[in-house]
């Protein structure tokens, strides 16, 4: 048998290859040649053999055939051997196999090897892909060598400590007593990898935690002399010594810190050295800054470091350099809930960041912008967000449209209100996401900006013509044109107007539609019927609806039916029923509850605020103030059913009050003053506004309803203020 | 930690994969392409980070592989290669930009003015190079002059 090529050769005529398949050939061709080598057992070439297998390997080509050739080569004496072998050990076996098991006496005998670089190679492939069992084993000799005196191997064996903590939790005592004397090296790669070894044992057990309290002093002044330290050349990247080093301690000190009190006040003078003294020009600088900041905001840190740290990042954010930019507004992201008013002085460069090229960089300033919106500031931020809006891209918009939406919710007041519906019109017209139950808080908001009416009603318009798929866009727009259509046609508009037909057409385009659900159909039936008020074309009106008289929908048919005999027989109440809505006032009990016009008359749900309200005031019990009218001679019993209202004073204030309303102790009144009902009702008043309330009573007395309206306005100050 | 380091060129080809982590064979190509898919998509007006759920084509890394969404990869491009880390969401990422810059000039002075070719031709060499500065997910060694020293001390053996 020849002697096999060099992996050389076999390289360089793969590459020659020039078509898939013909390398697949090739690479069969070695395949069976390198199988029959090894079946005949010749150590010679063993090694170049496995060598070539491993670089079809690299390929991509499957090499499972080699692994047991892997583990003679590991057995073998030479060197060069034992390198092939442990390298396709690494490469073609894992934990699953359970031929790994057969290394384990040759990592064993290995480690106990003569030459450091044989254990080293050893301790190398236990703590790349060495399985629980292995680890266990071989626990022992890895910590023999943690406390040998050759620094080389030291380095590898606190690694492998690491991957035997992470595969075994259990062994960690084991390796307590070795750390005693690490961090006392001067040798920085042993140093470096110590901190890795008491970083892992900290982070996963407590205990540990507690006893490595102590080598904080110890760690702070290693740190010390690392940046105090002249020019050393080894260590040394763009002017500072060993970076990575200094990053390690960092974060063992953050976790060391972290909710400690006494650590914490240790480690406060270094840290603000370190973020003062380190240079910013080159990134490396950059990244010890910012392991520095990620410390400061996770340790016990007095307020001035915290706002040190928060500066820094401000700075971050003015960098040319993208990445760092990004780190900074994901650091910010993190800190915004607990230091927001240090955040909230660097909003204006966060929100230039929303221009920036990078989809990642956009998406967090956008998040940040959203957690940054306060009362203050809304006018700006949504100026900015709403352009935002305009032109990201479509992946965003539905975070946008709906962070949008929240903040206008939350601090829209009534000042804003045109800068609140143009908010919400541009959500909606985003189209993509708007929530389920906001189409009649959008409407409701619409409603009450008059001034707004034409405008609104024109923009849903035109986007009408372009797109009736999105429901909720195409549900509010269709309300709005079955109020406002007189404005729509009245000459009001700045571009194009639409004529009647045109208007009627796209509604009942919208009728028709596949992509209509019947909730939009519902809609868009209401509006045809209510521009026969509005509109001259009547004639055609009252044909559509005649039509819908008999379609399958239930919901449908019942109002096609209404408006039907509401064309024929009721014809003189038409006008007055489909006039324009009023203003509507927010009423407590809100809810996915179709606007209906009503006059107020609400059930008594039992309205569940949010959060369960602070009971700051004692509940108000609530006496009807005609408790002494009902004196009736006769002994029939009075049944009532209370329907209260609690309307909000000023009414353009939205939701200062929430409400609980309990049950009514009984619905029943005895007669002759034999006793009273008693309904307890919360009030949240967190802006401590003038309780006032009005209540409307709706019972039965004889048999025969009766309707009562009062006035509470002479509730206590103390249990307002 | 790091749970693996790829060395990728534009085509796809691998040239190194060091893996830190288990996975299974046909795990590891589809790792292998989905990096290689996001990662040669950005240009110099992205940043060198890629976290899964900002991107719409690594979402499939997450979904294929549900802990990658507590990973992230960096990775840095030298003239035809791609040098991908892949990290822990907790981690540095400037730090670990550093470590592979180290590790680059490393493999630069190890092998003369290093180009994709040196790569391909002594690829158990760069695993080696790899094995030395970097251990069970962790950076091992960052002084370049000792990791060069040991490199030529490995060779002479040979």
């Amino acid at each position: 048998m020849p002697a096999p090529i060099r992996l050389r050769e076999l390289i360089r005529t793969i590459r020659t290859a020039r078509t898939q398949a013909e390398e697949r050939e090739m690479i069969q061709k070695e395949c069976a040649a390198i199988r029959s080598s090894f079946r005949e057992e010749d150590n010679t070439y063993r090694c170049r053999n496995v060598a070539k297998l491993l670089y079809m390997h690299m390929l991509g080509y499957p090499a499972h055939f080699g692994q047991l050739e892997c583990l003679k080569l590991i057995a073998s004496q030479k060197f060069t051997d034992k390198r092939i072998g442990y390298l396709g050990a690494m490469l073609l076996l894992d934990e699953r196999q359970d031929v790994h098991l057969l290394m384990t006496n040759c990592i064993k005998n290995d480690l106990n090897h003569s030459t450091q670089y044989v254990q080293g190679l050893a301790l190398c492939t236990l703590g790349c892909m060495g399985s629980s069992e292995m680890c266990r084993d071989l626990a022992g000799e890895v910590e023999k060598l943690l406390k040998t005196s050759n620094s080389y191997l030291r380095k590898k064996a606190a690694l492998c400590a690491v991957h035997v903590i992470r595969k075994v939790p259990e062994l960690m005592e084991m390796f307590l007593p070795a750390t005693k004397n690490l961090l006392s090296e001067k040798n920085h790669g042993v140093l470096h990898t110590s901190v890795v070894l008491l970083t892992e044992m900290c982070e996963r057990s407590p205990d540990m935690l507690a006893h490595f309290r102590k080598l904080v002093p110890q760690l702070v002044r290693i740190l010390k002399n690392l940046i105090m330290s002249g020019y050393s050349p080894e260590h040394d990247v763009s002017g500072i010594s060993d970076p990575f080093l200094q990053v390690r301690i960092l974060r063992l000190l953050r976790i060391l810190g972290k909710s400690d009190d006494d650590s914490s006040e240790a480690m406060n003078d270094i840290l603000a050295q370190v973020a003062t003294n380190t240079e910013t020009s080159k990134n490396v600088g950059n990244a010890i800054l910012y392991e520095t900041v990620l410390t400061i905001m996770d340790i016990k840190s007095e307020s001035g470091l915290r706002v040190l740290a928060i500066n820094i990042l401000g700075r971050f954010l003015l960098n040319n350099d993208k990445n760092i930019r990004y780190v900074a507004l994901t650091s910010l992201l993190k800190t915004v809930q607990t230091d927001h008013n240090a955040v909230q002085r660097h909003r204006s460069t966060i929100v230039d960041c929303l221009k920036d090229l990078d989809v990642s960089i956009k998406r967090r300033a956008m998040e940040l912008s959203f957690a940054l919106v306060n009362g203050n500031n809304i006018r700006g931020m949504m100026k900015e967000l709403l352009y935002f809006l305009d032109s990201c891209d479509p992946e965003f918009k539905a975070d946008c449209a709906s962070g949008v939406f929240l903040a206008a919710e939350k601090y829209g007041t009534d000042s804003l209100t045109s800068l609140h519906v143009t908010a919400v019109l541009s959500c909606v017209l985003a189209g993509s996401y708007v929530r389920d139950d906001s189409v009649p808080n959008l409407i409701q908001l619409i409603t009450n900006s008059v001034e707004m009416h034409a405008y609104t009603v024109q923009r849903l318009y035109k986007a009408l013509l372009d797109d009736i798929s999105q429901q909720p866009l195409v549900q509010v727009a269709s309300w709005c044109i079955g109020e406002y259509g007189d404005l729509l046609v009245s000459g009001q508009c700045e571009e194009e107007e639409p004529i009647q037909d045109e208007v009627l057409d796209v509604l009942e385009g919208l009728l028709v539609s596949n992509l209509s659900t019947p909730v939009t159909r519902g809609y868009a039936l209401t509006a045809i019927m209510k521009l026969s008020t509005r509109f001259s074309s009547v004639n055609r009106i009252k044909k559509v609806v005649s039509i819908y008289g008999s379609s399958i929908d239930v919901e449908l048919q019942q109002r096609a039916v209404e408006y039907n005999a509401l064309f024929k027989k009721y014809d003189h109440m038409r006008p007055a029923l489909l006039e324009r809505m009023p203003i509507m006032e927010k009423t407590a009990t809100n809810g996915p509850t179709e606007i209906v016009q009503t006059n107020g008359e609400t059930e008594p749900s039992a309205v569940e605020p949010k959060h369960p309200p602070p009971v700051t005031q004692p509940a108000n019990q609530v006496r009807t103030p005609y408790s002494g009218s009902y004196s009736e001679q006769d002994s029939s019993a009075v049944t009532t059913q209370f329907s209260h209202d609690i309307i909000t004073f000023p009414p353009s204030v939205f939701q200062t009050f929430q409400l609980q309303l309990l049950s009514p102790s009984s619905n029943v009144v005895p007669a002759l003053n034999q006793g009273t009902v008693t309904q307890v009702i919360r009030v949240l008043n967190p802006q401590k506004q003038q309780l006032r309330m009005r209540i409307k009573l709706t019972y039965t007395h004889k048999g025969s309803p009766v309707q009562d309206l009062a006035e509470v306005n002479n509730f206590p100050p103390q249990s307002w203020q | 930690m790091i749970r693996f380091i790829l060395i990728q060129n534009r085509a796809g080809k691998t040239r190194l994969a060091k893996w830190y982590m288990q996975f299974d064979d046909d795990e590891k190509q589809k790792l292998i392409e989905e990096v290689h898919a996001v990662v040669t998509v950005r240009d110099a007006k992205h940043t060198n980070f890629v976290e899964v759920w900002d991107q719409l084509v690594s979402y499939a890394l997450s979904v294929l592989f549900p802990q990658f969404r507590n990973f992230k990869i960096i990775y840095r491009r030298y003239a035809g290669l791609y040098f991908c880390i892949c990290v822990d969401v907790t981690d540095n990422n400037l730090a670990y930009l550093e470590g592979i810059h180290n590790f680059v000039e490393v493999l630069n002075e190890y092998f003369h003015n290093v180009c994709e070719l040196d790569l391909v031709f002594n690829f158990y060499k760069v695993y080696t190079v790899v094995d030395e500065m970097f251990l069970a997910g962790e950076i091992r060694e960052t002084s370049q002059t000792k990791v060069l020293k040991q490199l030529l001390m490995l060779q002479s053996l040979e």
